[in-house]
């Protein structure tokens, strides 16, 4: 496949490549969204939106954090904060590998010089109540997306079904750049005035927050705020639908399910902090997992979010 | 006889799935088109990752009329009797037939089935296979609602013969059946038009998809070998991974690559497991270093560079994944060296059980009854305390951390790198066996004494909070852990009373808990009541806990299962499970293995007749008259020859009996009885038991005593059945 598009030479170029790829295929590139997620799955352009019987095509980057994954910016794959690169489209088009393969090669990677493969991988996510199927890709033996057919959100059933597009993709652009350590990696154009690797940004905040994540987040105020989304979650749902104000019928989904991601964050903060034992974390993943289920729910009351 | 073709074209479908659901397929299908009417020559069903296909040769181009006759009420019955025919036959009034007999006219429902078209039946039988058909997991995708393990997008079905090719006219949600497939995802050359399944296989080769799973199993495996020989090294033969792989690719391309030099120092296991679980990756082996120095990897694809790329990239996740478990080696060997400190106070923050405290705290308990099994088995009681307390740490080691199915291999590594003695280490690989049915069971003394306190421990554990397993539900795998138990006694011969060691391990849980419980309380500054006090039982003249008897009796049922399969019958075991001891299963199986001998000589079933006679006319007697005839039989009083030949057999028996018993001989010990056999048929033949003359009587009836209490010593025989 001689076309192929020449190898990128730095970290945004990738993303930008995704990004003209996606919206060439008519999806709508978001933003990341403002608040501290886990994946991408967590930006109500996927959790909600998967959810009722309009339509949707969304692209975006959502900077992930996943506190346990902080090695002090030593280890050469694993980050605390990283960035996913998520694509939504409902109801998913029956050809969507095909789809898929060809932002490969837009990132270009050659598809005749490569072994891509899919390979079984059942998605789940307990604190959304969230399960689908898919797989997850392998580029040359490496794990580079998942894709998953979303068959549950939110203890809703999926009609139609959204399919789900996850890159990891500092791990993809290192593969497709060749880099063995991810602070390595250019961030801009190397070329540039001022070029800057990826540890050049990150290196330092990286540090900053193993140390924050493990040792430093103080467990009784996040124990505290866990309470605190906990209980606004369901006071906003607990609203009449009618606002008195606007005359309209308005239901604080959104509002809600933004106490959902940060209860989400609170936990994980909180398991790295080591102070959630093995049997209480079943049941705090319960909890998070109940207020996606509310919030769901009353997204389903929504018009965005109704069946039509 | 037209040919059928059906292919059926998806999205990836798990590898692991792919063999059931051939089958499914060839079976479904063909039951259905049987079911139907039509009969086939011979029917083959293959897999590739995208496609399931199946080939039906030799079936009949329509089925056989059917006429199918019913008799109905009279002509005379009531009209609802007659509507009532009508609903069930489907058919008017006027259709029905009348029919002379002996009682008048009756009506006659006479319904003619025309032959059916074979591709009426094969598109309706294929939709429905289709939409039942039994994936363990399948899913929806888009709008329809249509379930398939994967998007399902393409049918073929195509019926051929002579006078050529005809689409199987059939739409699945919206899917409509044709004759046009395509080839591999990346090397196929498009869409083409396929006539019958011939033509399929050699055009589906040529788009570079090799259909027959079993030839791609050949490729990968020929090539791998072909690969590894070409450099002097041979691979490692996986048959579960072979077939893996062969369902992850439609043109098998075996690259080969060399492992790192840092990596080698790294336990064979821990190469294998990583390459095999992250990478799907087979192990080579150089046969002079007895080393895994390289892998095979299996890609999908020809690529133009020979293959340069993928096995560059493939090294490169390789060592990725290797460096991480040579990080996690060398963390742990330096735990290990330093006597395994860290992970012993580690366990202490791992739950077992909520209710049953900490790994910590449950390697305690089975320290304490390890110790207790030690002279049971012949092991040294010290060794095994010591090596029930370290059989366990590498649960807290970061490589089983990653690979749990290490667990135990790792244990032994790092019990020799901390000093311990061979068998010990030995006991932290062994004590987690036997891991299943297939597996064989330790037999070095001190492993087999910590793998039954492990075991017993967690069924002990289990069964003092009441978590038994109930009908298919058993999420603690505690039928295995039984099953293991039983396993372990029997292969080593372990001599033991179980309700014992049961009934003080389960006191030993119970106070641990109550104490946990007291100590938990202490802490919130409540109060504390002491645990009621343990229900007893007796059991074989002891006081035990009716949990004991309980736990028991589960383990009587598993060795039921364990010994039917052994083709021992559950009579035979009955039997044997009422003589007393039977909580020491090797007795009892001693017991059950000479009755079920000797129960297949003619002499052995006859003798079950004659002692059941013997018995029951005894308890009738007793019954009636209120006394145990156990007085003594004299010859003197008997009058045939038959009657005094019996009291000279039983003299003998007796006397072979006696020796034998006492060395829990139970072969020769049945055997003896089974020769009474002809001279209990003799006497019955012959002598009224029932005597006129009371004192001839009572001599008999005491005499059928002396049968019962010298046929009784192996087996309860009136439980014998038949």
């Amino acid at each position: 496949m001689s076309d192929a598009p020449s190898t990128p030479r730095s970290f945004q170029e990738i993303i930008l490549r995704l990004q003209s790829y996606w919206a060439a295929q008519g999806c709508a590139v978001l933003q990341p969204y403002d608040m501290e997620v886990g994946a991408g799955t967590f930006h109500p352009a996927t959790t909600l939106r998967s959810l009722g019987t309009k339509p949707w095509a969304a692209a975006y980057v959502q900077p992930s954090r996943r506190p346990t994954d902080g090695r002090y910016g030593e280890n050469p794959n694993r980050l605390q904060h990283y960035y996913q690169y998520q694509v939504i489209i409902k109801p998913s088009p029956p050809d969507l590998q095909a789809l898929y393969l060809g932002s490969l090669q837009a990132i270009g990677i050659d598809l005749g010089l490569h072994d891509i493969r899919f390979v079984e991988d059942d998605w789940e996510s307990p604190t959304l109540g969230a399960w689908g199927l898919g797989w997850e890709v392998w580029c040359d033996g490496m794990e580079v997306s998942q894709f998953t057919y979303f068959q549950q959100v939110g203890g809703h059933d999926c009609k139609p079904v959204s399919g789900e597009l996850t890159y990891g993709l500092e791990r993809l652009a290192m593969y497709v750049m060749g880099i063995d350590h991810v602070m390595d990696m250019p961030f801009n154009d190397p070329a540039s005035p001022i070029p800057l690797k990826y540890g050049d940004i990150f290196r330092q905040s990286e540090e900053e927050y193993s140390r924050h994540n493990f040792d430093g987040a103080d467990t009784e105020m996040l124990f505290r705020h866990f309470e605190a989304a906990e209980k606004e979650c369901a006071r906003l749902l607990a609203f009449e639908p009618e606002d008195p104000k606007s005359g309209k019928r308005i239901i604080m989904a959104h509002p809600a399910y933004d106490q959902t991601i940060k209860a989400s964050h609170l936990f994980n903060l909180l398991d790295a902090r080591g102070v959630i034992s093995v049997t209480e974390r079943q049941a705090y993943i319960g909890r998070v997992r109940a207020l996606a289920k509310q919030c769901a729910d009353a997204f389903r009351q929504t018009e965005a979010g109704a069946d039509q | 006889m037209p040919d059928l073709l059906i292919e059926l074209f998806s999205e990836e479908i798990p590898a692991r799935m792919q063999a059931r659901a051939r089958e499914d397929l060839r079976r479904l299908v063909t039951d259905g088109l049987v079911e139907a009417g039509l009969t086939y020559a011979s029917a083959g069903a293959f897999s590739t990752p995208r496609r399931l296909v199946l080939s039906v040769e030799g079936l009949t181009g329509e089925s056989r009329p059917v006429r199918e006759e019913r008799k109905g009420p009279s002509v005379s019955a009531p009209a609802q009797a007659v509507e009532g025919f009508l609903r069930s036959t489907g058919l008017t009034p006027e259709q029905l037939e009348r029919r002379a007999d002996k009682k008048g006219e009756t009506f006659y429902a006479v319904v003619e089935k025309p032959g059916r078209q074979a591709s009426e039946i094969v598109a309706e039988v294929l939709e429905a296979v289709i939409r039942t058909f039994p994936w363990p997991k399948s899913m929806r995708w888009g709008s329809g609602t249509l379930r398939w393990v994967r998007p399902l997008q393409s049918i073929v079905c195509l019926l051929s013969d002579e006078t050529g090719a005809h689409v199987v006219p059939l739409t699945v949600d919206g899917i409509v059946a044709g004759n046009v497939t395509e080839g591999h995802r990346f090397m196929g050359n498009g869409r083409f038009v396929v006539n019958g399944f011939d033509d399929y296989a050699v055009k589906l080769k040529r788009a570079k998809v090799v259909l027959d799973s079993a030839e791609r199993e050949a490729a990968i495996w020929q090539g791998a070998q072909n690969l590894a020989f070409a450099s002097g090294m041979e691979v490692v033969a996986d048959p579960g991974l072979l077939a893996e792989v062969a369902g992850l690719v439609e043109w098998p391309v075996p690259l080969m690559g060399r492992i790192g030099e840092a990596f080698l120092s790294l336990p064979p296991e821990v190469l294998q497991t990583s390459m095999k679980e992250h990478q799907k990756f087979f192990s080579v082996r150089n046969p002079k270093t007895g080393r895994i120095e390289g892998f095979v990897t299996v890609a999908n694809i020809e690529a133009a560079d020979g293959g340069e790329v993928i096995l560059k990239g493939n090294q490169k996740v390789l060592a990725a994944r290797l460096s991480d478990a040579k990080f996690f080696w060398e963390n742990d060997l330096r735990v290990a060296k330093a006597g395994m400190g860290e992970w012993v106070e580690g366990l202490k923050s791992v739950t077992f059980q909520a209710k049953l405290g900490s790994q910590a705290e449950r390697i305690e308990r089975i320290a304490a009854l390890a110790r207790e099994i030690a002279p049971l088995v012949g092991a040294d009681a010290d060794d095994t305390e010591r090596a029930a307390r370290i059989a366990k740490l590498d649960l807290r080691s970061a490589m089983v951390g990653e690979f749990p199915e290490l667990q135990g291999v790792m244990g032994r590594y790092y019990a020799l790198e901390a000093g311990e003695k061979a068998s010990i280490a030995d006991a932290a690989r062994d004590h987690w066996r036997p891991k299943g049915e297939s597996d064989s069971v330790p037999t070095e003394p001190v492993s087999v004494a910590v793998a039954l306190a492990d075991k017993i421990d967690t069924l002990a554990g289990f069964w003092a909070i009441d978590e038994k397993p109930t009908g298919s539900k058993d999420p603690y795998a505690l039928r295995r852990a039984a099953l293991g138990v039983i396993r372990l006694v029997l292969g080593n011969g372990v001599r033991s009373s179980l309700v014992v060691l049961f009934d003080g391990h389960l006191n030993r849980v119970l106070a641990e808990a109550a104490e946990r419980h007291a100590a938990e309380a202490r802490k919130h500054g409540g109060d504390y009541a002491s645990a009621t006090g343990t229900a007893l039982t007796e059991s074989d003249g002891r006081m035990v806990s009716t949990n004991a008897v309980d736990l028991l009796s589960f383990f009587h049922d598993r060795l039921k299962v364990y010994l039917k399969d052994q083709g021992i019958r559950h009579d035979i075991i009955d039997a044997c499970l009422a003589m007393p001891g039977n909580d020491d299963l090797t007795l009892l199986v001693k017991r059950a293995e000479a009755l079920a001998a000797v129960m297949k000589t003619e002499d052995g079933a006859n003798l079950i007749q004659g002692y059941k006679r013997a018995a029951n006319i005894l308890s009738q007697a007793e019954a009636k008259d209120g006394v145990e005839y156990s007085f003594g039989a004299d010859p003197k009083f008997a009058e045939t020859d038959e009657e005094r030949a019996l009291f000279a057999a039983l003299d003998q028996a007796e006397a072979a009996i006696a020796p034998a018993m006492a060395q829990e001989d139970f072969g020769t010990a049945m055997a003896a009885m089974a020769a009474l056999r002809a001279p209990i048929d003799a006497f019955f033949t012959t002598v009224q038991v029932n005597s006129d003359n009371a004192i001839v009587r009572r001599n008999r009836l005491n005499l059928l005593h002396r049968i019962r209490a010298i046929c009784s010593g192996v087996a309860d025989l009136t439980r014998i059945e038949g």
